[in-house]
């Protein structure tokens, strides 16, 4: 994998056809070569990213209905492994964990030392990462790599990362990937990529390497040719995903229409129904603002900073000394939404929404970003025509 | 799956340590610090820019350089007790040790303003920020038309750096202009605030530079008082406060618009920041 190329097809293999113990054989292999394998679990109502072994820890027979406000887990009438749409956690929490201790400082007789966390040992692998979540994890690549400056930590978690996206075979009622251009189809950025063909002749994975990290791991598993009718059936399965989308973001000058309108009034329409709990940011999969605590033990000879999510919607992550900078629910929505849709493109080249739909499904007041950004963006707004205020 | 990053590009949120070499108080809660590294030299800095100052257990925050970018024997800083952060980092004797991250950020456009008449205008602590700019152009005066340093604080207590606003003012190749907003007994100059002060200095408005900093209201009125004159907005400069906690553009604090205002700013460019700088909550 290399994190910082951009969204391209990847040359990829041929595709072949693993059974259900071809891919317990991928699972097994991922293991042995060193890999913290993580992949779909069923906790607490929900499907949840967690470390697997065995393909019996996956939600086989379940799928989510998915609506504004609503995530709710149903029987399927098969055994499919990933026949669902994508639960409250992102492969952020992972790469880009919500806690992280950076260093620690020790007191001594003259002054203090401070030396760096080493990072994390084993290395991730990720099964079923899905188009919308890999150009999630290219949006924070160009966050926490592309810039002047890089995250060690989250360079080191990266690229160590083995990555297995999975083609999506339904989609929520919350999904919109198909109108950002992030899916459902895993185009690039992938060691493997799987569609899952399941009827009542067969439970197939449709496999191609995105890397030739992928292609060797797909070598030594036991697959066999993919014909024309399996690579019909897979390319079935995502019109039938396309076709089923909940929801559509029309981005068509969306951007220029938030930037130019701060004053509208829908942001304190949406105020007095926004109850600033920031659950949209932690669910969000490219969010990835941070603060920062420090601790010392009771005697005070050692002293720790840890970095932790933060959310633009909390009253403290703008305060500055006189008070909080956007004191107001409106301004914090404003900022979000404005920054995800529209700043994101000045800043790192791309819109930071991919079309996931969780701060739809899990804002407990069910805020759909599809119809604020449908609001907003129908009227116009006067152009100020800012870009970045930089002094070059 | 490449190899790990060169050690040039270690950690850059890990803070080194620094020796308080002297305190100077300035007022009743801001003093200045001159700080020596403990491992490494002083490196560069442009005027404008700020670093990152940790005090050991209590925290980081912000913190401008105040002190003549010529002088490389150590950072000078100017901080105000107004948060236990800040407390701390004011409350370090001669001798204690601070972590130090920096600098970082954008610079006063001090070189490209030669050739022209040049405005300084601060508020209150905003005057330790423009003051490396300051030392930077009075060692070179003669590049510039018409330099005025104007000033405000609350009151006459309130004011840093009296003695040097003394000597810039006794110079013939700077106009120092101070005001207050309260006067005590012992006050006999301007009362009333900054922006007021433009009026009463010469300056050619189609060929002036002005460098702002101050708290937000005070900007926005003084740009607003400088484009009245007829000063281009693109020749306002603003150094602008947000929240920071990492100073490299990855912790999200900072924005302002589509800015990040510890890499992009603090000092940005007032046409390019006018319309969100009239906006409340940004």
């Amino acid at each position: 994998m290399s994190p910082t190329a951009p969204p391209g097809p990847d040359a990829q293999t041929a595709p072949v056809l693993l059974d259900r113990a071809g891919l317990q054989a991928l699972v097994d292999a991922l293991v042995a070569r060193g890999f913290d394998v993580i992949g779909p679990t069923l906790r607490d109502g929900a499907i949840v990213y967690d470390r697997i072994a065995d393909l019996a820890a996956l939600p086989a027979g379940w799928t989510d209905r998915q609506e504004a406000g609503r995530y709710r887990l149903e029987r399927r009438a098969d055994a499919a492994l990933f026949g669902y749409a994508v639960g409250p956690q992102s492969w952020k929490r992972f790469l880009h964990p919500p806690e992280e201790t950076l260093w620690r400082a020790r007191r001594q007789d003259d002054g203090f030392t401070i030396t760096p966390e080493p990072p994390s040992p084993a290395p991730f692998a990720f099964l079923g990462v899905r188009a919308c979540e890999l150009h999630a994890i290219a949006i924070q690549d160009r966050v926490f790599l592309g810039g002047a400056h890089r995250d060690p930590g989250y360079a080191a978690r990266r690229q160590g990362a083995f990555l297995v996206a999975l083609n999506c075979g339904t989609a929520a009622g919350t999904c919109f990937c198909a109108s950002m251009g992030t899916g459902p189809r895993a185009e690039s950025g992938f060691d493997l990529a799987l569609t899952e063909l399941i009827d009542a002749a067969r439970h197939d994975f449709l496999a191609v390497a995105g890397s030739e990290a992928g292609a060797a791991l797909l070598a030594v598993l036991p697959t066999r040719p993919a014909g024309p009718e399996a690579t019909a059936a897979a390319e079935a399965v995502l019109a039938r995903t396309e076709a089923g989308m909940g929801r559509h973001l029309d981005t068509n000058g969306l951007k220029e229409r938030l930037q130019a309108n701060p004053e509208h009034p829908r942001w304190d329409e949406v105020a007095a129904r926004c109850l600033a709990c920031a659950n949209c940011t932690l669910v969000c999969p490219t969010c990835f603002c941070t603060s920062v605590a420090d601790h010392t033990d009771l005697a005070g000879t050692e002293a720790t900073r840890v970095k932790r999510w933060d959310s633009c919607f909390t009253a403290d992550f703008s305060f500055i000394h006189g008070g909080s900078v956007r004191a107001s629910g409106k301004s914090r929505y404003r900022q979000w939404l404005t920054h995800k849709l529209a700043h994101w493109i000045d800043q790192f080249g791309s819109s930071g929404c991919v079309g996931c739909g969780r701060c739809i499904a899990w804002c407990p007041v069910g805020i759909d970003i599809t119809a604020e950004a449908a609001a907003i963006r129908a009227m116009p707004g006067k152009a100020v025509g800012e870009g970045k205020g930089g002094n070059a | 799956m490449s190899a790990a990053p060169p050690a040039a590009l270690a950690d850059p949120m890990l803070p080194a340590p620094w020796r308080v070499r002297a305190v100077r108080r300035e007022t009743a809660d801001v003093v200045t610090l001159d700080l020596v590294p403990l491992a490494s030299g002083v490196p560069c800095f442009a005027p404008g820019q700020f670093n990152m100052i940790y005090a050991y257990g209590v925290g980081e925050v912000p913190v401008s350089l105040s002190g003549d970018p010529a002088d490389r024997s150590c950072f000078v800083h100017t901080v105000r007790a107004v948060g236990e952060v800040s407390a701390a980092i004011a409350g370090a004797a001669p001798g204690s040790v601070l972590g130090l991250r920096g600098p970082f950020g954008s610079a006063w456009p001090v070189d490209a303003a030669a050739g022209h008449d040049l405005l300084i205008v601060a508020g209150g602590l905003g005057l330790a920020p423009l003051r490396p700019a300051i030392y930077r152009v009075l060692a070179r005066s003669e590049r510039f038309g018409r330099i005025a340093v104007l000033y405000g604080g609350r009151g006459p207590a309130e004011l840093l750096f009296r003695d040097e606003l003394a000597v810039w003012g006794a110079r013939a190749d700077v106009t120092v202009a101070v005001t207050v907003d309260h006067a005590d007994p012992s006050w006999h100059g301007h009362v009333g605030v900054v922006p007021a002060l433009i009026g009463q200095i010469g300056f050619d408005p189609p060929n002036t530079v002005a460098l702002l900093c101050g708290p937000e209201v005070m900007l926005r009125f003084t740009a607003t008082a400088l484009r009245a004159a007829g000063v281009a907005a693109e020749r306002i400069h603003l150094s602008m406060e947000r929240n920071m906690k990492c100073a490299i553009g990855l912790c999200g604090h900072c924005q302002f618009g589509p800015d990040f205002v510890c890499q992009d700013g603090p000092v940005l460019r007032y046409d390019r920041i006018a319309a969100r700088l009239a906006v409340r909550e940004i």
